[in-house]
């Protein structure tokens, strides 16, 4: 471990969830399922208006190579493949689905017999599993590498109100040790680390006791510090290692894998059964009755709060993900996708944006970013169209994590500036690099 | 009910901290000295704590409507101004005929060093400090003055300040460091007691509104320095604007660095500048302007001292 933590902010945890087993939802008249719930090339429906589909059965085949495959959350008849929502402010389609309510299982679904990394790619690829934790980055492309040293498990959950994978943590130690047993045969990495904040002891004991027969396993106690689930600085907390500029953790030999995502793995190994359902929190000031849920995935939003106790006041915001990183939706009528961890529903006083003032100089914003960045002078060189000082000010390493925002007495859009300066930079970079070839 | 979602930028929480919140802060901290003021100096700290703070007030509302931008009032940086200017000042301004200089202090504070500028955030210098040296020029008698607190027996006291004592040389006639500790002893009305000024310091450092490292690294290099030159260290901290210099002006968001290699830098310059103007200088007080000096160099100060982005190559 590093001799010193990178910063970060404290933040409230409101974490009233974590000690509520999950329960799952009745499944809804119909599900929307977006082509493009990870990073890359959306997926290529190979179903059609009318067909009759089944639980776990394929309707989007992954549409390059850096994409994941899509399956059918419920059984029923295809309505519609080319619903368009709004996701995130980027248009997507979606597949809607009209469930039979049987929930008939896909007749194909088989245990997979996992024995080198070659098969666990494959089996990673066909359960159409994703980074869980957030970005949704395909997973079969992320474990489909030469050697790696360390393997790092997220389970720090370091956004407030979430506690799905708290859940996981707790309830599902069966996949996670059968999920660490199949990481050490197939990539047979030196060392497994278990990165927990320090405020959900529960988990860390719990999975002490589930791995400490297994030599190369450690659990790493975090402190209870935002944005310590952040990759690189999950990465420079457990492992010592810096991830540079532009590169990926595999650069730095490690790879990370979020602990729900690792029982994932492990769960479509054991039953064949792929990513189709998800543990989600929902919480936030106007739900009448926080809890974490399973439910299908493309469960609209107005499905999932009705099975919360529906609304204490009319919900003002409502948030995908956590309230830092998450976006606030136009419409409840968004389905939850598979990197969906919690659904938010702010009241009238949360969902207030509070009115930007002058900026005073306070260097809160550069005191709070993990990574030493200094967004206020982004908006000075974005005021004065000095892409050159952007580039040195390298806006391009901002993960967007919001705490220089949080931090701000001002109530400044930092995030939003830092966004438009770190777009401005990768593309000055690209064009630089095209030019020395 | 659909349509009635906010959809804003992430994040969708906020630290409740604001700037009026921080300014507030200040003021609390700033409370002790002025109440102290009062104690020692009378009605007449209170009239120029009352006249600085009107004038801030006023001017910067009245910037505001003539300029037709938002009224910048409730941020309550204009009061935090006003009680500082007002601090600097000597007793002998809050005679009824010296009241309307405190004016032309608050003007060039809050319109010419704040407001021209582009207002809160933008002032390249101290606002409290630059008026504060206009002042010096404009009405030198006045503002170097030495008025004795009520408290002190005049028959026994110096005709000086501390520290006009030590620049003329006159060492025995300091007066007794525990009296001077607590403010007893002559000089401006909020300067005299670093009892009080420590006290806001305290507050200021307990609640993060600023950080340790300039006060710290200002007031020890001043300690220093005179420890090395044997120019009564002891006397020097507690002495003149220090005290209020380094807790509440030098720490100035706008005109000091943010980072804390940048502000140990800071304090340091600060400090040095200070007592060579102390020990060297023909003048027995050094504080605002070393802290000017500073304010002028800490765009360069903040462009040496920034942090290296964690993972970032060189370019
Ligand atoms: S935190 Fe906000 S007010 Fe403070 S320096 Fe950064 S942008 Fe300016
Ligand atoms: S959003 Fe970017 S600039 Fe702001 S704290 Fe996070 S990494 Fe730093």
């Amino acid at each position: 471990m590093p001799l010193f933590n990178l910063p970060g902010v404290f933040l409230p945890h409101k974490k009233g969830t974590a000690k509520i087993a999950p329960v799952a939802i009745p499944t809804p008249q119909s599900v929307l399922i977006p082509l493009s719930m990870h990073i890359g090339a959306p997926a290529t429906p190979v179903v059609k208006t009318g067909d009759l589909v089944t639980v776990g059965q394929v309707i989007a085949e992954a549409g390059g190579f850096v994409s994941a495959k899509i399956h059918s959350s419920v059984s029923g008849k295809v309505k519609n493949t080319d619903t368009t929502i709004l996701s995130n402010g980027r248009k997507v389609s979606a597949i809607l689905i009209e469930s039979d309510g049987l929930d008939t299982l896909c007749e194909t679904l088989a245990p997979r017999e996992v024995n080198n990394l070659e098969e666990l790619v494959q089996a990673v690829k066909d359960s159409g599993i994703v980074g869980l934790g957030g970005a949704g980055f395909p997973t079969a492309v992320k474990l489909n590498v030469k050697s790696v040293e360390d393997i790092v498990i997220n389970g720090a959950e370091c956004e407030p109100y979430i506690t799905s994978d708290t859940r996981t943590m707790i309830d599902r130690g069966d996949d996670i040790r059968y999920g660490i047993e199949i990481l050490n045969k197939c990539l047979k990495p030196q060392r497994i680390i278990f990165g927990i904040e320090k405020n959900k002891p529960e988990c860390i004991e719990n999975i002490t006791n589930l791995t400490s027969d297994i030599e190369n396993v450690s659990v790493a106690p975090l402190k209870a510090m935002y944005p310590q689930g952040g990759e690189k600085v999950l990465v420079y907390h457990t492992t010592g290692k810096t991830i540079m500029e532009g590169k990926l953790p595999i650069d730095a030999g490690v790879i990370v894998i979020n602990c729900t995502t690792l029982a994932e793995i492990a769960s479509f190994i054991r039953t064949g059964m792929p990513l189709v359902k998800k543990c989600i929190t929902i919480d936030g000031g106007a739900v009448a009755e926080p809890k974490n849920v399973i439910a299908p995935i493309g469960t609209r939003i107005t499905d999932l709060i009705a099975f919360a106790g529906g609304t204490k006041s009319a919900p003002k915001k409502v948030i995908l993900g956590g309230p830092m990183m998450g976006w606030s939706v136009e419409s409840m009528e968004m389905p939850v996708m598979k990197n969906t961890n919690a659904v938010l529903f702010f009241n009238e006083q949360e969902a207030t944006v509070p009115e930007p003032t002058a900026c005073i100089k306070c260097g809160n914003c550069v005191n709070a970013c993990p990574f030493g960045l200094d967004p206020k002078a982004f908006v000075q060189a974005l005021r004065a169209g000095d892409d050159e000082a952007l580039v040195k000010l390298k806006a391009n390493i901002c993960m967007e994590c919001g705490c220089c925002s949080f931090a701000c007495p001002a109530k400044r859009q930092l995030v939003h500036t830092n966004k438009i300066a770190k777009a401005k930079v990768m593309k000055i970079l690209k064009e630089r690099q095209e030019a020395k070839k | 009910m659909n349509n009635l979602l906010t959809v804003s930028p992430s994040p969708h929480i906020r630290s409740p901290r604001t700037t009026s919140s921080i300014m507030a802060t200040v003021l609390l901290a700033l409370f002790p000295a002025a109440l102290l003021s009062v104690v020692l100096f009378g009605f007449k700290a209170f009239l120029i704590l009352l006249v600085s703070n009107l004038a801030c007030g006023l001017l910067e509302y009245g910037w505001c409507r003539l300029t037709k931008i938002k009224n910048t009032v409730p941020d309550l940086s204009c009061f935090v101004t006003g009680t500082l200017l007002a601090l600097t000042l000597p007793a002998n301004f809050g005679e009824w005929k010296n009241l309307w200089t405190i004016v032309v202090g608050a003007f060039i504070a809050i319109i010419i060093v704040k407001e021209f500028f582009g207002g809160i955030g933008y002032n390249f210098a101290n606002p409290a400090i630059t008026a504060r040296i206009a002042m010096l020029v404009c009405f030198p008698d006045l503002m170097t003055a030495t008025v004795h607190t009520n408290l002190t027996n005049p028959e026994l006291a110096s005709g000086a300040t501390p520290l006009g004592d030590i620049a003329a040389g006159k060492a025995e006639l300091l007066p007794d460091w525990v009296q001077m500790f607590f403010g007893n002893h002559a000089g401006a009305i909020g300067e005299v007691s670093a009892f009080a000024l420590l006290v806001g310091g305290i507050i200021l450092i307990a609640s993060k509104v600023i950080t340790w490292h300039i006060p710290v690294s200002f007031i020890a290099t001043v300690g220093l320095f005179t420890l090395m030159t044997g120019t009564y260290p002891e006397y020097q901290i507690i002495a003149g604007g220090l005290m209020i210099g380094a807790f509440f002006m030098a720490t100035d968001y706008v005109t000091s660095p943010d980072t804390a290699l940048g502000k140990v830098v800071f304090g340091i310059g600060c400090g040095l500048i200070t007592a060579l103007i102390r020990v060297y200088g023909g003048y027995p007080e050094g504080v605002s302007f070393a802290i000017l000096l500073m304010n002028i160099l800490n765009p360069y100060i903040i462009k040496l001292t920034r942090k290296k982005a964690f993972g970032g190559i060189k370019i």
